[in-house]
């Protein structure tokens, strides 16, 4: 008999720095938030991916995903249930803002040991910090193993003892096998993300925390949430998870940024070429020894 | 991340048309399924909620999936394995992208899996699927005929087939035949009842069937023996696990490369009758023509979007004599009209599927209850005008897109006419849309009765009636009123004469009312969102010129003319 598994996947909404138009800095150097879209982390997504196919193989599963932020970040936990997720966890207290990520996994890291998941999936990195650490920190604080950049779930123990993943390294891959619970942290380059399911967009679209629900005008969807659970997320703050003050937020982030410097990219030396094989070829000289290609 | 539905500020106003709350309720018979389903819509905006948010996944699958997949889907095509047909790869991803967001069954009823949605969505679908891979939109706008089993077949057989469609199995409609393409009469595939098996098994040959190895097809065949016309055909649904047909080869196209166009051959294949044994013509037939001309219309729209884009795009783009060409007045020219027959075309587009929804809806709403008298007769005048107008759509959407596909080559010069560019792929794709599902000439013939009955007539006179365009647009108005009045004196001209000077003119007659009709579609657009100002003024001037040319030509020839043309006939090949 396979074991269904719960699965908990930790996401971050981010600001959309793929996109970046002239007034995404402030004068000051900090990310223009409000010029931004506000979107899922990719590789969160690539996660999410993993942990619906793990889902997939082990009928009962649960996928659940955990993030930390402002109310408005719960568009990022109602996108994982239309994509297949079963809902979600809303990390959310003042007291938790300004962290770094020593101060975000030690507040994710509280959550996760309330819910106790046989896997942690999460993104390699978020696009607007690009540490690559609140996932392998999580694994430190949790005390459980990690495995990074990982590509593909090659198999599964049918006691769920034992996991087997293959990584995409700079160089090659590599198939490591690791005993649960553990934290898997997935690259860009695994599958992507299934898309939004019509029906479940349908259903989870009126999906709430319970601060948004309280504020709600009664009508026919304020009541729906008396009988269809499946329309709660859930909402944690700090003495939901009984994390230490001292840890949280700014206080427990010993990260302090020196300077941001707002870095021009300036081309100074435009070549014109014409498509005679003499000009390419000394182009390709060019890159080959300035090592742009080869 | 691209999206063909958020990028498409013309899409998203047809959605929001007025007559969408009566099409929701209509559809929603008051909202009923709200506790019995947790995706039904509790009201008006929770439905239309719904309809935009999934319109906007199926936009985003069309321009990443679909349209990134279009080229080397035209170049590998279909092939034969085994008596099989095996998609393009591209195909199968596209078919699978958009299974894995539910998209399928998106009309069908929410007890058979379906997402119970307006027709105008499923269209909508059609046209942003057609935009993204012209020959992909075949496969997808043939759950047409699910919606023709939803509508006349058994309870039985819509348990049996429809959630199937929801679930992505693909359809066909197996119509023609080596002899039978136009004249849909001559069908000959034969069907007995066997006794001994209690089943209908068909036996012959079908030709030109696009995705003909599809899950579940509906095969117009023969059922009563020794006759030769449409009283002897009926309407079977054939199931492919049965395993009894065999792809004998599929076609080489021009374009829409990626359709499997099949001839498939039938080996006491067991199928189910649908509906009434002799009405598999006459009435199932008919039905599914006229959501597949739909169909086809969306595609062409979708084609003709692209090519706009295309164009416009390059024009700006591209630079010659110091500035880009799209400067050039014989460049905006083409761009304005190119945007202008757009725009008219869908006009048209979702003006039909209006009408064929309310009457489509009706007919739904008949099957549980008798209509009121009221309703009756709502049922019988919307029936008419999509009888009406969907001739009219086929015909110009079609002409139009391979006009569009024309005119983006034109726009891109010699770069248009290579491989590197899409625009030669959508002019091969467009190519098809005016000639399957009924040439532009047998919609002439399907429309030319409502030139004579006056049903386009009695329309143009209630579009001036409600007429309150902007007071700046006078000048349009006038020409309208002149171009109605211009229209009544060839129909008088044309009609006083006999049949053969009808049919002789019909085509002249046809255009001259749409045109007058799309203006008019335009010009209420312009009243109600400015960005159509400019394409209701420009096509308005291309209609009056239409209308003139055609005008002249009618008021020029006597019925001594038919014998000019028909003096080809006397011609043969060995004798020239």
């Amino acid at each position: 008999m396979k074991k269904p598994l719960k699965i908990v996947v930790l996401a971050k909404q981010v600001p959309d720095t793929r996109n970046v138009g002239k007034d995404a800095m402030k004068a000051d150097g900090t990310v223009n938030r409000a010029a931004l879209p506000a979107i899922f982390n990719p590789e969160d997504l690539n996660a999410l991916e993993q942990a619906l196919i793990l889902k997939d193989m082990r009928p009962g599963s649960t996928v659940h995903l955990l993030t930390m932020g402002p109310h408005r970040a719960a568009d990022i936990i109602r996108d994982a249930m239309y994509r297949g997720a079963d809902g979600g966890i809303l990390l959310t207290d003042r007291k938790f803002a300004g962290a770094d990520t020593l101060a975000t996994s030690y507040a994710l890291s509280r959550a996760l040991d309330k819910v106790k998941p046989d896997i942690i999936v999460a993104g390699r990195q978020a696009i607007d910090g690009d540490t690559a650490q609140v996932g392998p920190q999580v694994a430190e604080k949790m005390g459980i193993p990690q495995v990074t950049y990982a590509e593909e779930i090659v198999s599964l123990s049918d006691d769920n003892g034992e996991i087997v993943i293959k990584r995409r390294l700079d160089h090659g891959v590599e198939v490591v096998s690791c005993p649960l619970p553990l934290v898997v942290t997935v690259n860009g380059s695994a599958a992507p993300c299934r898309p939004q399911h019509a029906k479940r967009v349908m259903k989870y679209k009126h999906a709430r925390i319970p601060t948004e629900i309280q504020d709600m005008d009664a009508d026919y969807i304020s009541q729906m949430y008396e009988t269809r659970d499946y329309l709660k997320i859930g909402e944690w703050s700090v003495a939901d998870v009984e994390a230490d003050d001292s840890q949280l937020g700014l206080a427990g982030s010993p990260t302090k940024v020196k300077a941001i410097e707002n870095v021009v990219f300036q081309a100074k030396e435009a070549k014109r070429l014409t498509a005679a094989d003499a000009d390419i070829d000394e182009l390709m000289a060019e890159l080959i020894s300035s090592h742009t290609l080869g | 991340m691209a999206n063909f539905f958020l990028d498409n500020k013309d899409l998203q106003f047809h959605l929001n048309h007025p007559l969408m709350k009566k099409m929701v309720e209509l559809k929603e018979k008051g909202f009923e399924d709200k506790d019995k389903y947790d995706y039904a819509p509790a009201d008006f905006e929770d439905a239309m909620d719904n309809y935009r948010r999934v319109l906007e996944i199926t936009g985003e699958i069309c321009a990443d999936v679909l349209a990134a997949n279009a080229e080397e889907v035209d170049h590998t095509g279909p092939t034969v394995v085994n008596d099989r047909v095996v998609y393009a790869p591209g195909t199968q991803r596209n078919l699978d992208a958009l299974n894995a967001a539910g998209l399928s069954g998106i009309t069908l009823p929410r007890r058979f899996d379906g997402l119970n949605f307006p027709l105008i969505c499923f269209v909508m679908t059609n046209e942003m699927v057609a935009r993204g891979d012209a020959g992909f939109e075949n496969i997808w706008g043939l759950q047409d005929c699910a919606e023709t089993l939803n509508e006349f077949a058994s309870e039985e057989l819509k348990a049996k087939y429809l959630p199937r469609v929801c679930a992505g199995e693909t359809c066909a409609m197996d119509l023609t035949e080596p002899d039978a393409g136009s004249d849909l009469q001559a069908v000959m595939l034969k069907a007995h009842w066997d006794e001994e098996k209690q089943t209908w098994l068909l036996n012959g040959v079908k030709r030109f069937i696009t995705n003909g190895d599809g899950e579940i097809s509906l095969v117009l065949a023969r059922s009563e023996d020794g006759t030769k016309d449409a009283r002897g055909l009926s309407m079977f649904v054939y199931d492919k696990n049965s395993g009894a047909t065999k792809v004998r080869r599929i076609e080489n196209k021009l374009g829409i490369k990626g359709s499997p166009t099949c001839e498939l051959v039938f080996t006491n294949a067991p199928a189910e009758l649908v509906g009434d044994r002799k009405m598999g013509l006459i009435k199932y037939v008919m039905s599914l023509m006229n959501a597949a001309r739909l169909g086809v219309s969306a595609q062409a729209v979708g084609i003709s979007e692209a090519a706009y884009r295309e164009a416009l795009k390059y024009a700006h783009e591209r630079e010659q004599f110091g500035k880009p060409i799209i400067e050039f007045p014989a460049v905006f020219e083409i761009l304005s009209n190119m945007k202008a027959k757009l725009h008219g075309s869908r006009a048209l587009l979702y003006e039909t599927t209006r009408f064929v929804e309310i009457y489509k809806d009706y007919i739904h709403w008949s099957h549980d209850r008798k209509l009121e008298p009221e309703e009756r007769a709502e049922m019988k005048e919307y029936s008419r005008l999509a009888d009406a107008f969907t001739p009219l759509l086929k015909l110009f959407a079609t002409e139009y897109a391979n006009q569009e596909a024309y005119d983006a080559i034109q726009v891109l010069g010699g770069s248009g006419y290579m491989k590197d560019y899409p625009v030669e792929r959508l002019y091969r794709d467009a190519r098809i849309t005016n000639i399957y599902e009924g040439t532009s000439q047998l919609q002439v013939v399907a429309a030319i009765r409502h030139v004579t009955t006056g049903t386009y007539l009695a329309r143009i006179k209630e579009y001036e009636a409600e007429a309150k365009y902007p007071s700046d647009m006078e000048s349009v108005y006038k020409n309208l009123v002149a171009m109605r009045e211009a229209y009544e004196a060839c129909v008088e001209r044309v009609t006083a004469g006999d049949n053969e000077q009808i049919d002789f003119h019909a085509r002249r007659l046809v255009e001259m009312a749409g045109h007058i009709i799309i203006t008019h579609l335009l010009m209420r657009q312009a009243t109600e969102a400015d960005m159509y100002r400019n394409p209701a003024e420009v096509y308005g001037k291309l209609a009056l010129g239409k209308i003139n040319e055609a005008k002249s030509y009618i008021f020029n020839s006597c019925c001594g003319d038919i014998d000019l043309f028909k003096a080809v006939l006397d011609e043969h090949v060995e004798g020239l």
